[in-house]
């Protein structure tokens, strides 16, 4: 990928990033771990590679995403106000009464929601319903989901791994959010996510490992993935749980933090630092 | 409407119905959890081998799957024992289908002390209570095969999620194809005016039909319905039969708690307080056996069905 290229998904990245923050901070707090985490990703898939319309969200033939780790929900909601899914200004009322932007991310009250998530495990088997309904009608497109390493402790994840092996759904791609944390602390001393490519290889998946915050690594793991027929796609993403909002990075508790608007507006202009977009 | 002699089990008039429905709607698909040999749903892969889906033990995945077929515009209907499609699986069957507003039909084969050999570990007693906790889930367990080809049939045409809770081995026939079966509301098979004998399956029913010979004996004119959908309840009915007799007995191969008599009672309290028994599993686990032991054990019999009557009256 040339340098302006991606110096522009960065430039939409640091948007999404700055969206995320200010909008968990006009609630007062919120899931930040695991929403910047994704971000990477997210600015990929929308900007890049996804076939999708904002004025026609609800489009027969489109792709489609199912954020199984539901409540990474501000950032995606970031992203499709981005996008133009709705108005930026729906930023302001995360997990207000009435919102149309839960904590969880729910296809039942935001455009562009493709699937609910929330309870962990879940979105991912409805994301292989997908993809295969798309065969079943034939469809030309493809689906995409986000899962985390502490969802994966679930086991609904690893029935449906089983299954969009078995059934062969190369039109799935799936991303592992491995930020090496979860709500209660480090995935390694919970329960440890081990042998990860090899235990999705072993389920018949066609598996990559990348830097999930390196848009070359993304852009290179989606294309080499596109080559291969007759298999699911697993892209493990190594990233930083928090990354971007710098009082979370390298921190245990940052699944969920309170921010105020004032610290939001702090941690940004930290961030523009580091990036040296000052 | 097809005649549903044609048919030699339960199993095989609702995978008929719904092989017959998949002949007009292509967007039907099936899914079944490694037991389609059981429920016959082969017959809907020998006939559609691309809509169907055999997705392995592994039921909580199957309702998933099956939430993600609907949210691209498929109808999809799945099969397990009944306490794998309700107990196993509630949670994907709550949020995945129910909150999500996804349309799926699940069918949950060998209800109660149907289960039989497979004993204590495979006979759902709760399975309509947690069916009730999803808002606009629709529930039948139709009496015979003649209805239960039909509501399945109409539970397709009505567009909401449903549970369909069968027996799948045995058979009878109630109805004829020119009888009227109408979901959402039961059928007055017998008019009395002592009791009203409120039933839900082909087991109750028939227990409860024959209770009203053994109290027509003893002077005691019973009314019998066949309640074949449970939600929505047939208030209107419901309210004429208690308004009519006074007392209303409520028979269901289930547990009390969230059951149909305790919906019913729900419901009466609010309108038409009468004094009411209830026939069921009360607080014990399921044991194996075959059906004419397993009725015995539980008094799911005329015998059982009227004696209960008969302490309703007070008599």
């Amino acid at each position: 990928m040339d340098k302006a290229r991606i110096d522009a998904l960065k430039d939409k990245a640091f948007d999404i990033r700055c969206s995320t923050i200010r909008c968990i901070s006009s609630f007062g707090s919120g899931h930040i771990g695991g929403s910047m985490s994704i971000v990477e990703i997210l600015t990929y898939l929308y900007y890049k590679e996804m076939n999708v319309d904002s004025s026609d969200p609800k489009k027969e033939d489109r792709d489609r995403l199912v954020v199984s780790k539901g409540h990474a929900g501000p950032a995606v909601y970031a992203t499709l106000a981005s996008k133009g899914f709705f108005p930026e200004d729906w930023l302001k009322t995360l997990n207000q009464g009435g919102t149309k932007l839960p904590s969880h991310c729910d296809m039942t009250k935001t455009p562009g929601i493709d699937f609910t998530g929330g309870s962990l495990g879940q979105g991912f088997s409805a994301a292989v319903g997908i993809a295969l309904g798309q065969r079943v009608k034939k469809i030309s497109a493809r689906t995409f989901t986000i899962i985390g390493d502490g969802e994966s402790q679930e086991g609904q994840i690893w029935e449906a791994a089983e299954a969009a092996g078995a059934w062969k759904l190369d039109n799935l791609f799936a991303f592992l959010d491995l930020n090496g944390q979860q709500l209660d602390g480090y995935t390694k001393d919970i329960i440890p996510q081990v042998h990860i490519p090899q235990r999705w290889a072993s389920f018949g998946w066609d598996v990559h490992e990348i830097n999930g915050h390196d848009f070359n690594e993304i852009e290179k793991a989606i294309e080499d993935a596109k080559s291969v027929s007759g298999m699911p796609h697993m892209i493990v993403m190594n990233t930083i749980k928090s990354y971007g909002y710098i009082p979370g990075e390298g921190i245990k508790g940052n699944h969920s933090m309170p921010i105020t608007p004032e610290g939001a507006e702090e941690a940004i202009k930290a961030l523009a630092e580091r990036e040296g977009r000052v | 409407m097809k005649d549903a002699h044609v048919f030699s089990h339960y199993k095989e008039a609702v995978i008929g119905a719904v092989v017959d429905l998949a002949a007009e709607h292509p967007e039907i698909v099936f899914l079944d959890a490694d037991l389609s040999s059981c429920i016959g749903s082969t017959t809907f892969q020998k006939n559609y081998p691309d809509r169907f889906f055999n997705c392995g033990i592994a039921e909580a995945n199957m309702v998933g799957v099956a939430a993600g077929l609907a949210s691209v515009g498929l109808v999809p209907f799945i099969h397990s024992f009944g306490c794998f499609a309700s107990r196993r699986d509630y949670d994907q069957l709550f949020i995945s289908v129910g909150y999500t507003h996804q349309t799926v039909h699940v069918i949950g084969s060998d209800p109660g002390i149907t289960a039989q050999y497979n004993g204590g570990t495979h006979m759902p007693f709760e399975d309509i209570a947690l069916m009730r906790q999803i808002p606009g889930l629709v529930i039948v367990e139709p009496s015979d095969a003649q209805s239960l080809y039909e509501l399945t049939q109409q539970v397709y045409a009505n567009g909401h999620s449903s549970y369909i809770r069968t027996p799948r081995k045995g058979i009878c026939f109630r109805y004829t194809p020119e009888d009227k079966i109408e979901l959402g509301k039961g059928i007055e098979l017998r008019d009395g005016k002592d009791v009203a004998i409120i039933a839900t399956g082909a087991l109750m029913v028939d227990a409860a039909l024959a209770a009203a010979d053994m109290l027509k004996e003893k002077g005691i004119d019973a009314t019998v319905v066949d309640l074949h959908t449970i939600r929505p309840l047939d208030t209107e009915l419901i309210e004429r039969v208690a308004s009519k007799t006074g007392h209303v007995l409520v028979c269901e191969n289930g547990r009390y708690a969230g059951g149909v008599g305790e919906m019913i009672a729900g419901h009466l309290v609010q309108v038409n307080p009468v004094k009411m028994g209830f026939v069921n599993v009360g607080e014990r686990f399921g044991e194996v056996g075959n059906l004419k032991y397993l009725s015995g054990a539980f008094g799911f019999t005329a015998e059982g069905v009227a004696a209960k009557a008969e302490e309703l009256l007070g008599k």
